[in-house]
Order: C-alpha cells, then structure tokens, then sequence
C-alpha cells in the first residue's frame, strides 16, 4: 500500500476514539439530569462533578485526536 | 469557489521575534514568549488594579478579584483541606496563568500557548515533581506504600503494584495531553469553520452562524480546562498530603 494512503486511513480509524467519548459525555449528562429530576435542590452539589466529568471524558476523545495528528504529521 | 487554502495548523507555528543564541542552544524570544509575559502582566495588572482600593464594600473589578480567589481556595479547601492552603500561591498561579492563556488564545490572531504540549508539559512536570517531594518529605519511605492498595490479597500484591505504579508515572503526560489537546483540537476547529465561511462567500452565513456557537464553547472550554487542570492539582496534592490508602 502507498504509504500515504495507509496515513491517512490510520488517521481516520483514530477519529473511532470520538465513539468512546460521545458516550461518555451522554452518560455524564444523562445522569446529571436524572439526578437533578428526582432531587432538584442537589443540582447546585452535582454540577462541578458534572463538569469535572464532562472534561474527563471529552479527553480521551482528544487523545484519539492527538493520534490523528502525530500519524499525519510526526511519521 | 475560491482557491483559498486552509491551513489549521498554521496558526500553532513558533517564529522569533529576537534572535538570542547562547552557545548552541537557541534562547530566542518568541511569540510564545511574548504572550506568555502578556498573559502574566495582565493577571498582575488585574489582581493589582482590582484590589487598588481595597474597599470593604467590594466594587465590581474587586468581586471579581475576590471571586477568584475565593473559587481556588475554596477548591483547596474541599480537596486537600486546611493543610493544603500553605500551597495555595502556586495553585492560584497555576490557575491564572492557564486561565489567561487560554482566554487571550481566543482573542483573534493571538497566539494560544497552552495549545503547545512543551509548555503544558513542564507545568504538569512542576506540578508532578513538587507532589512527590512532599509526599516523601511528608511520609519518608512510607510514601511508597501509596502505590501498595489498603487491604490487598498477597497474591494481587505482584499485578496490582506496577499498574499502580505506572498510572502514578501517566500524571504528568495525562495532565499535560488533556490541556494541550483541548487548545489544540478547538482552535483547528475555529480556523476550518472559519474557512468554510469564506470558502461559501454569500451562503457562509450558516458556518458563520456555527462558528459563533463554536466560539461560545470554546470559551467554556479555556474555563474547564483552567478548572480541571488546577483540580487536578489539587487531587494530586491531596494524595501526597493525606494518604489515602
């Protein structure tokens, strides 16, 4: 295979990481939500853990990226 | 369509505004620099302005001043306790100086620091080795329990302790990567949008209209990732004060 094509679809499989942290993201906010439905006065407790969790796993996403990035760039 | 290019990653390149070579090792002051001294000059200037009048009654520049320091000690507090308010300075500086780099990147044609992984790496470097002098300042030798579970089985002894010690050693490039990679990959983003605003001429309305809404969460992003960085911090500095297991 031309080495520059084989690049590119490595970068593109490395995009898959950003499946793992849509669900993350869903996860953290579905249960912030269903936290915050059956106890609405905790919301003010459970939302910097929200955000905190929201953070987390929006990066492991990135390190896909950052894998996309250095099979682009850095080989 | 226009012929216009679109380069995302131009945007990331280092370039010397003063030359400086001592030897062999080239000390030039670059543009990373510069907003480097721009983002501690304006942290300074608004500490310094804001608390000029040191009014009882804050007015609005001092409750932001206050605000801030009230969030980071409070976020020590909550995590490390009163033993760890003797560090708050560095994370105070930590917090600021990630804060208002990520703030001034977003200020058209500024230069965003925190988007280079050697500078997010030596602030995560500073923050990993000074945790580990005091916890082994703090505990001595008993410091390495750490890395030794509460309440083990002998025979989990030989699996656990080298994932555990590896995951201690991952701090400092995961702390780093996560800052890095956040700047990183929303500042592409900004740029490819904004090409395709230009690229569309009259129907670049539509990316116009998302880009403003990409701006809006990156903003809340260079806010997170402050918060999530010092936080960070703080649990690490937590581990080495109070040991938890």
């Amino acid at each position: 295979m031309d080495p520059q094509a084989a690049k590119l679809i490595g970068a593109g499989i490395a995009a898959i990481a950003l499946a793992g942290a849509g669900v993350g993201i869903g996860m953290v906010f579905a249960a912030l939500i269903g936290a915050v439905a059956r106890n609405p006065a905790i919301q003010s407790r459970v939302q910097p853990f929200a955000l905190l969790g929201f953070a987390l796993a929006e990066a492991t996403g990135l390190f896909g990226f950052l894998l996309g990035l250095m099979i682009l760039f850095v080989f | 369509m226009a012929a216009k290019t679109i380069d995302p990653l131009h945007q990331f390149e280092i370039h010397p505004l003063l030359p400086i070579k001592l030897g062999a090792v080239d000390v030039s002051f670059t543009n990373s620099s510069l907003w480097m001294m721009l983002s501690v000059i304006a942290v300074t200037a608004f500490l310094t302005l804001a608390m000029r009048h040191r009014a009882l009654v804050p007015g609005r520049l001092q409750s932001v001043a206050e605000l801030s320091y009230e969030f980071v000690a409070g976020m020590i507090r909550d995590n490390v306790g009163q033993a760890g308010m003797q560090y708050f300075p560095l994370i105070f500086t930590l917090f600021m100086f990630v804060l208002f780099g990520n703030l001034l990147g977003m200020i058209p044609y500024a230069f965003t620091f925190t988007s280079h992984i050697v500078v997010t790496f030596a602030m995560a470097l500073v923050v990993f080795v000074g945790v580990t002098v005091i916890g082994f300042v703090k505990h001595g030798l008993h410091f390495l329990r750490f890395f030794l579970p509460h309440g083990l089985p002998i025979w989990m002894v030989p699996i656990l302790v080298p994932i555990e010690v590896l995951s201690y050693f991952l701090r400092p490039i995961s702390l780093s990567v996560r800052l890095f990679a956040n700047m990183t990959a929303g500042h592409a983003m900004l740029k490819v949008f904004g090409g395709f605003t230009v690229m569309l001429g009259l129907f670049g309305i539509a990316p116009l209209a998302l880009n403003i809404a990409v701006t809006a969460l990156e903003l809340l992003v260079a806010l997170l990732q402050a918060y999530v960085f010092t936080i960070l911090t703080c649990v690490y500095l937590n581990d080495a004060l109070n040991m938890s297991h």
